[in-house]
């Protein structure tokens, strides 16, 4: 269903299209600024970035179009870039005007593109980047002789410092008042073209016969614009960094510190802001707190519903923030694509390539920025493969899970060396399981044409801090509005579940048992005993009684499957809620003596002990494949533009994680525990 | 066609700093259709840069850009050698 336009309609709609590489962001980020919005288009994961730009009082739409080789598109960005330029199915109308972004530094095959929307008579001015490069390289461009040969404006550009913008913005002005008709193209010797040509699909036999007399007219446009290379050219700058980065030892031992900079960057320098606005969430719920306490209800609300959601939702931002800030530095100075090459091998056998290093690697410290960071991949098949293997390694909130778990049972029984040995086992664990199910998924879940492998090296540049800035800007906003709501409604959710129903009654009745039997007993503990009670008695607790039967096999009871089911809104609540069942308060901590002796000696009502070596090691599995996180759920509905993925991500990894959980216990059976 | 002879190599024949030219291909795929409109159509002449350290996929110069594929994948291409080059390819 499309809607209708808004009545404030923006006069025109103009598109930037161009090849991948070109310079087209920059030109679209020079020529709208901040002033952007992003949008899905209908039914595809592809993002449509639109931004305003005035001219002359009037406020036009500009359109970010993705990057295109051709308008035979093969992948879903172009195929929705060709469905825009085209004006084809639920994009919309054709827009009034194409900017057509050309690398003058690789005109040849940028003209191809070019060639076809000229045969198909759009009107298109040309915005000419690169074009210093190009001159750093000892050659020259005939701009206005380009202009002559296309039939159309040709305006140099440099975007990000600005220049030739003011220039760009008066041809679209003109442009739009008066369409440019381009030429069309022709060649000494070759046949002319023609614009009754089948639009969008060229059959195969046409498209054999046109593809090598576009590239002949294109050849012979650069060489009528471009002076010659020199023969006897130094190698380019970009060879001589290659050399080391590309190089076979140097090279992978680059990426290696590459890859190790960015992980720790998310790890450890992310710590102290993600510390900074939980510590900023606490001071303001304890600010407000005194002045509910009349109103238990609203307290609890506030403070451990909507503070608490609010407060674990930004405290994504910083790792998002910092892995953007890396990916468009890498992407931007073209390091990616190196990083793609050098890793593609390893990769690509199991259906990913050397780009989804960043996400997955991200993934250990959050899976939510790694499941983000997936767009870098070229295509939608490894997109997808990469977005639902993310959330299996093993992200820093499953570390306090671990922690408290081997501090209770492996560390007092086996030594330091094991308790080691089981940190390092459980992170193995998610890229083990990630890598066959990748292959699994490949071929079966994951739908869509495979790509034959193209990877372009584009020249090493300088990054554009504007292009960099506003990269990060986008993904922050993206997150908070769109994956943030529905992390926090969640939480919110959740909250509800464990607390009520509440009746004030059994409120009494559990206050004044426990004091009977406990007397003088300290307010505390009288509140963590009601609380426990309370939480048993809520309908998350009633939830988790019911699906316990479920979970005997792994031998978890109602107290485990309620923990793991407050974790639900982010797994490291589970330590809270452990917190609240084994009457120690929602404060302690994982590591404190107190929880390690409550894991240790609950017992059942059977007099078993609540968990075994085993089905604590059962339980760190759970924890390790179970995609019990709804911020990567929200976030993986935000990148598939779906409900579907999310739903199968869940169910894929719970299922895994049970059978884990399950083959942890009935091995330990087997020992006799 | 009789498209293939002695001289006649395929990409996974190729060597670092090779010279070689488009002939022809094997099959008319939509992947070789890509490729064409990258810019490998017949005749045209490219040079091997680079072999990725894990021995795939290799990197071309063709037509002023770098192009990077997977030998393993384009051997439908037929190509023949264009001479060696001389300049800019210093041992490693």
């Amino acid at each position: 269903m499309r809607r209708v336009a808004p009545v404030a309609t923006p006069s025109a709609s103009i598109a930037v299209v161009g090849n991948p590489n070109a310079g087209k962001t920059t030109i679209f980020n020079a020529l709208t600024g901040a002033r952007q919005k992003v949008a899905n288009y209908p039914g595809v994961t592809v993002e449509r970035i639109s931004g305003t730009l005035v001219l002359g009082g009037m406020r036009h739409e500009l359109i970010d179009v993705p990057g295109l080789y051709s308008l035979r598109a093969v992948s879903e960005d172009e195929r929705v870039a060709s469905a825009v330029i085209l004006g084809e199915g639920p994009v919309g109308k054709a827009p009034a005007l194409l900017v057509c972004v050309l690398d003058a530094s690789n005109l040849e095959r940028n003209l191809y593109l070019y060639a076809q929307i000229a045969e198909l008579g759009l009107p298109t001015i040309v915005a000419l980047t690169m074009v210093d490069r190009l001159e750093a390289s000892g050659r020259h461009i005939d701009a206005d002789r380009l202009a002559d040969v296309l039939g159309t404006r040709v305006v140099k550009v440099i975007g990000h410092k600005d220049r030739g913008v003011e220039e760009l913005k008066l041809a679209v002005e003109q442009a739009l008042a008066d369409p440019p008709a381009p030429k069309p193209l022709s060649m000494p010797g070759a046949p002319l073209f023609d614009s009754t040509v089948p639009k969008r699909r060229e059959p195969a036999e046409v498209a054999l016969d046109r593809v090598p007399i576009r590239y002949a007219w294109a050849a012979a446009v650069t060489a009528n614009v471009i002076d010659a290379a020199d023969r006897n050219r130094r190698a380019s700058p970009t060879d001589r960094i290659d050399r080391i980065l590309t190089h076979r030892v140097f090279g992978l031992a680059i990426f290696g510190a590459v890859m190790y900079l960015v992980f720790q960057s998310i790890y450890t320098f992310a710590q102290p802001l993600m510390a900074g606005i939980k510590f900023l969430f606490d001071h303001l719920s304890g600010t407000i707190a005194p002045h509910l306490d009349g109103v238990p209800v609203l307290k609890s609300f506030i403070c451990d519903g909507m503070l608490a959601g609010l407060s674990a939702m930004l405290q994504f931002l910083p790792q998002i923030l910092i892995l953007f800030f890396f990916i468009s530095l890498l992407e931007g100075t073209g390091y990616l694509a190196r990083a793609a090459f050098l890793m593609d091998r390893l990769l690509g056998w199991c259906g990913l390539n050397g780009r989804a290093f960043i996400p997955l690697l991200s993934s250990f410290a959050c899976a939510i920025p790694g499941i983000m960071a997936a767009r870098i991949m070229p295509d939608a098949r490894s997109r997808l493969a990469t977005i639902l293997v993310a959330p299996l390694m093993s992200c820093s909130a499953r570390l306090p899970v671990y922690i408290m778990l081997i501090g209770a049972f492996i560390e007092p029984r086996f030594g330091p060396f094991w308790a080691g040995f089981t940190l390092f086992a459980m992170h193995l664990l998610g890229i083990g399981v990630a890598v066959p199910i990748v292959w699994i998924l490949n071929r079966t879940v994951i739908k869509g044409h495979r790509l034959p492998f193209l990877l372009e090296l584009p020249p090493y540049q300088f990054p554009k801090w504007k292009d960099v800035w506003l990269a990060v800007y986008f993904r922050a906003r993206v997150f908070v509005t769109v994956a943030g709501t529905t992390i926090v409604m969640t939480a919110v959710v959740v909250w509800t579940l464990s607390y009520f129903p509440r009746p004030q009654s059994l409120t009494n009745q559990y206050r004044n048992e426990y004091v009977a039997a406990n007397p003088g007993a300290p307010t505390t503990a009288v509140d963590h005993y009601v609380d426990q009670k309370q939480l048993s008695n809520s309908f998350l607790g009633r939830f988790g009684r019911s699906i316990e039967p479920a979970f005997a096999p792994a031998g978890f009871d109602w107290r485990i499957t309620t923990a793991i089911l407050a974790a639900f809104p982010a797994r490291e609540n589970v330590v809270p809620a452990l917190g609240i069942i084994f009457t120690l308060g929602r404060d302690v901590e994982g590591n404190t003596p107190d929880m390690r002796r409550a894991l240790r000696e609950e017992k059942r009502p059977d007099n078993q002990p609540l968990l075994t070596p085993f089905s604590a090691v059962g339980l760190m599995i759970f924890f390790a494949l179970c995609c019990q996180c709804m911020s990567t759920l929200a976030t993986t509905k935000r990148e598939t533009n779906s409900w579907k993925w999310p739903i199968f991500m869940f169910t894929y990894m719970t299922a895994l994680a049970y059978l884990g959980a399950v083959a942890a216990n009935q091995i330990g059976h087997a020992f006799g525990y | 066609m009789a498209l293939s002879n002695d001289r006649t190599l395929k990409f996974d024949q190729l060597k670092k700093g090779q010279l070689a030219r488009v002939v022809g291909c094997k099959e008319c795929s939509e992947e070789l259709i890509r490729l064409q409109e990258m810019g490998l159509t017949e005749g045209a002449v490219f040079q091997v840069i680079k072999v990725a350290p894990f021995g795939d996929p290799v990197e071309i110069d063709l037509r002023g850009y770098r192009l990077c594929l997977r030998k393993r994948e384009n051997c439908a291409f037929l190509l023949e050698a264009a001479g060696e080059s001389e300049a800019d390819d210093e041992k490693e």
